[in-house]
């Protein structure tokens, strides 16, 4: 299997673990992988992104614009974001429904996207659209798990299982963190 | 996950790291006995794990120095004491180290000296892309250039080995996307360490390059170098894949994997020799590659170093190859990614078939660059100086998180350079500004870094700018690593001994105050500073919650107050602030807001509180 995964957000939101825990989920399934996430300058509020290659041993860590398989959002904005820049025809999108207001729009310069301005645009280009989180519950700082564990069971991301994340999570993890997590994943698959 | 645990292990292992981790167990297992750095992106990550590594087990010397030129100064010093040594910085930090960089070359590095630069070519967190490999070249400095985070560990060892034989220096050139990039990478196993060693050689004139000796030693070091070319003419880093083509090309580093994704695609893709250094080069292996070829494409990032040099060789050769580089403006610009090779492909040879890029539809959403976090004590002081300023008034930025200042809606900050600047820079501006005052800006690393001279000259020379120290008792803006303020010396004491005629200091977060020091420091008649005072919020809320306190309470806007006058959002400008686009009422992101409070002195209608997290 090949597969370009493309992750984005806002710094702070908990790219880096999200991106840490699909490398890991698809190297815990026997799956070649690279990656490669922004850091520094870029954490501070701004669009972070994560680049994951599956199945490519030779190649870039980046996924070129529009190649990539899938996208996997943390926040509206930077889901529609993606949906222009990186993700192919025909490839899938998964987001948490969580809006953080950039600038212009907080200056009144610009319209937030929402569901509806995302659905349509992705149906535009064949895209299919997973929203996750969406009765705004659950803990702030867990909804990239959520996002992940939703995204398998969604069957967005093909190749790993629940048992892939919750391995994943446990090479990450120790104590009452993994704790939650692993019982988020529970109550999510049950 | 405990880094410092895994990257100690003393048996062979793998395990899935970022090229900067992955260069720490390497510095293990080749025995390094001294570490020494400046925090600068992309690099930062190869000190939490030396970190790690340290809380785990005492294996070497570690120390953030006070800028590139102490940090190299440094490990020059334990390298000629015998030991081992590696300093690593940013690509513009060898700008600052240059000054004793450039003479490393012509002394006998007992110990060895691993050289590892974080170059950023697309400028991803520096203020330019400047190409280092100009550096090596000027001073016979070998060079090692990783594609990926297995070849991070094995080239690292193999720059030690050579360091230590040749008693060189040696260049290990990662780039951001190098240094940042994660898989599965094989290591090796530990050998017991070594002691440290005393073998400074008191031999006299030995480390003393001045006039006459300066000859000998610079043949020597062109010697060395000449050692490390015959490595390089058979070294297994150099790799080149036959597919029976007449037309060749030639790449170096990071470059390589893009043009692996790139040829997939094409039916005859040329014949490709990649190369593990591009300094010096392999002449002898690249005139054959060249004299087997019609066509030879050159695909390297930012200059164009290794076709100047290949260009020489082919003429020196007396080879009739068309080699083929750079001449566009945009040849010498950004990052080869997948898309960029591709796009460089086309252009030099439009015949050949990759598919062009992929057409895609205009991005409809504005960018949204870094800002300055909630509750940042710089967000607080740049609404309460704006309050101070003339609109004639001229302010200069330096490096750090308060250089974000110049965006909208601040501006603060009109010019910026390098480290330090800001006093240099602002006095020069002060000397024919006809009307209003320098403002200068300066964090505290950058202070102690490299803006102690450019005060201490202002001083001198009786300039009349006025200084605010923006001091958050961190090097934030690269992940929060200590500095000499840390590390107890303090700004204001320094300044104090300097004899500056106005120094006072204000906690940010106290704006009426701050803003009447400033109108104080402007008025006043000489060199005046402001120390604008105040934590990094995001390190402190961090040290929080890792301690399981969580913020409690939030910003909170009494709507029967508000008048939407919008102060909170349009001048202040915390992300916290939210805007309803169906009513335009202002409410508080509670996944944002930490409660700081900082935000509650700007509104004139007094509409916002601080009360309990909803």
């Amino acid at each position: 299997m090949k597969c370009n995964i493309y992750l984005n957000g806002v710094g702070g939101q908990g790219i880096g673990v999200l991106s840490e825990l699909v490398i890991r989920a698809y190297d815990d399934a026997g799956f070649q992988v690279k990656g490669v996430d922004t850091h520094g300058l870029a954490q501070r509020g701004g669009s972070v992104e994560s680049h994951i290659r599956i199945g490519y041993p030779s190649g870039s860590p980046l996924i070129e614009a529009g190649k990539a398989d899938i996208v996997l959002s943390l926040e509206l904005t930077e889901a529609y974001r993606a949906l222009y820049g990186l993700l192919r025809d025909g490839g899938h999108l998964a987001y948490f429904d969580t809006l953080w207001q950039s600038l212009p729009v907080r200056l009144e310069a610009e319209k937030a996207p929402d569901a509806e301005m995302i659905g349509t645009a992705a149906a535009a280009r064949n895209v299919s659209v997973l929203r996750v989180g969406t009765d705004g519950s659950g803990d702030v700082r867990m909804q990239n798990i959520m996002l992940l564990a939703e995204s398998v069971k969604g069957g967005v991301l093909p190749g790993i299982a629940a048992g892939n994340i919750r391995s994943a999570l446990i090479q990450l993890f120790s104590g009452e963190v993994l704790e939650k997590n692993l019982g988020l994943l529970e109550s999510i698959f049950g | 996950m405990d880094t410092g645990k895994i990257l100690t292990r003393s048996d062979s292992f793998s395990e899935i790291v970022m090229g900067n981790t992955a260069l720490v167990r390497a510095m293990i297992e080749a025995g390094v006995k001294l570490v020494s750095a400046y925090p600068g992106s992309p690099t930062p990550e190869i000190a939490d794990a030396v970190m790690a590594v340290r809380r785990q087990e005492d294996l070497f010397y570690f120390e953030y120095s006070v800028n590139e030129k102490v940090a190299s100064e440094v490990a020059f010093g334990a390298s000629i004491s015998g030991n081992l040594s590696v300093v690593f910085f940013k690509s513009v930090g060898l700008n600052v180290a240059a000054d004793s960089f450039v003479q490393f070359s012509l002394l006998d590095l007992k110990g060895g000296l691993v050289i590892v630069l974080g170059d950023d070519p697309g400028a991803n967190s520096s203020q330019n892309e400047q190409d280092n490999r100009h550096y090596a070249r000027m001073t016979n400095t070998p060079v090692l250039e990783p594609a990926d985070p297995q070849q991070v560990y094995v080239m690292f060892l193999k720059a030690a080995e050579l360091s230590a034989e040749l008693q060189h220096p040696v260049i290990l050139r990662m780039t951001t996307h190098v240094c940042h990039a994660k898989s599965r990478v094989r290591f090796g196993s530990r050998k017991k360490a070594e002691r440290s060693k005393w073998s400074f050689s008191p031999e006299p004139g030995e480390y003393i390059p001045l006039t006459k000796s300066v000859a000998a030693m610079k043949k020597r070091s062109i010697l060395k170098l000449e050692k490390f070319r015959e490595w390089n003419e058979i070294s297994d880093f150099n790799r080149l894949t036959d597919n029976g083509s007449n037309r060749g090309i030639i790449t170096c580093g990071l470059p390589s994997l893009s043009l692996d994704d790139v040829l997939s695609e094409i039916t005859n893709p040329p014949d490709l020799l990649v190369l593990g250094s591009p300094w010096p080069l392999p002449i002898a292996l690249i005139t054959d590659f060249c004299a087997s070829h019609d066509e030879v494409l050159i695909v390297e990032e930012l200059d164009p170093f290794i076709e100047n040099e290949i260009k020489a060789a082919a003429y020196d050769a007396g080879l009739g190859c068309r080699i083929i580089g750079k001449t566009e403006p945009e040849d010498f610009i950004g990052e080869l990614r997948p898309g960029a090779v591709r796009r460089f492909l086309l252009r030099k040879w439009p015949e050949i078939d990759p598919a062009p890029a992929a057409d895609l539809p205009e991005i409809p959403v504005l960018p949204r660059p870094a800002q300055m976090c909630p509750g940042c004590g710089h967000r607080s002081a740049f609404h309460a100086i704006s309050r101070a300023l003339h609109p004639k008034d001229t302010t200069v930025a330096d490096i750090g998180c308060h250089t974000l200042g110049y965006m909208e809606p601040y501006r603060m900050g009109q010019v910026l350079l390098s480290m330090g600047h800001s006093n240099g820079t602002g006095s020069g501006l002060s000397v024919f500004k006809p009307e209003g005052r320098v403002i200068t800006f300066i964090g505290d690393s950058t202070f102690f870094h490299a803006g102690l001279p450019g005060i201490i000259n202002a001083v001198y020379n009786k300039h009349k700018i006025t200084l605010i120290v923006m001091e958050n008792g961190t090097t934030a803006m690269t992940g929060h690593q200590d500095h000499a303020g840390t590390g107890g010396i303090s700004v204001r004491q320094v300044l104090q001994a300097l004899g500056i005629g106005f120094i006072e200091e204000v906690d940010t977060y106290k704006q009426k105050e701050l803003t009447e020091a400033v109108k104080r420091a402007i008025a006043f008649d000489g060199f005046s500073v402001v120390i604008a005072k105040h934590p990094c919020m995001l390190k402190f809320t961090r040290e929080q919650r890792r301690r399981g306190k969580e913020p409690s309470t939030q910003a909170q806007i009494n709507q029967e107050v508000c008048r939407r006058i919008k102060t909170c959002i349009s001048e202040f400008a915390c992300p916290s602030f939210m805007i309803d686009s169906e009513d335009g009422s202002i409410g508080v992101n509670p996944e944002l807001c930490i409660g700081d409070g900082s935000c509650v002195q700007t509104c004139s209608a007094a509409a916002v509180s601080i009360g309990r997290k909803q």
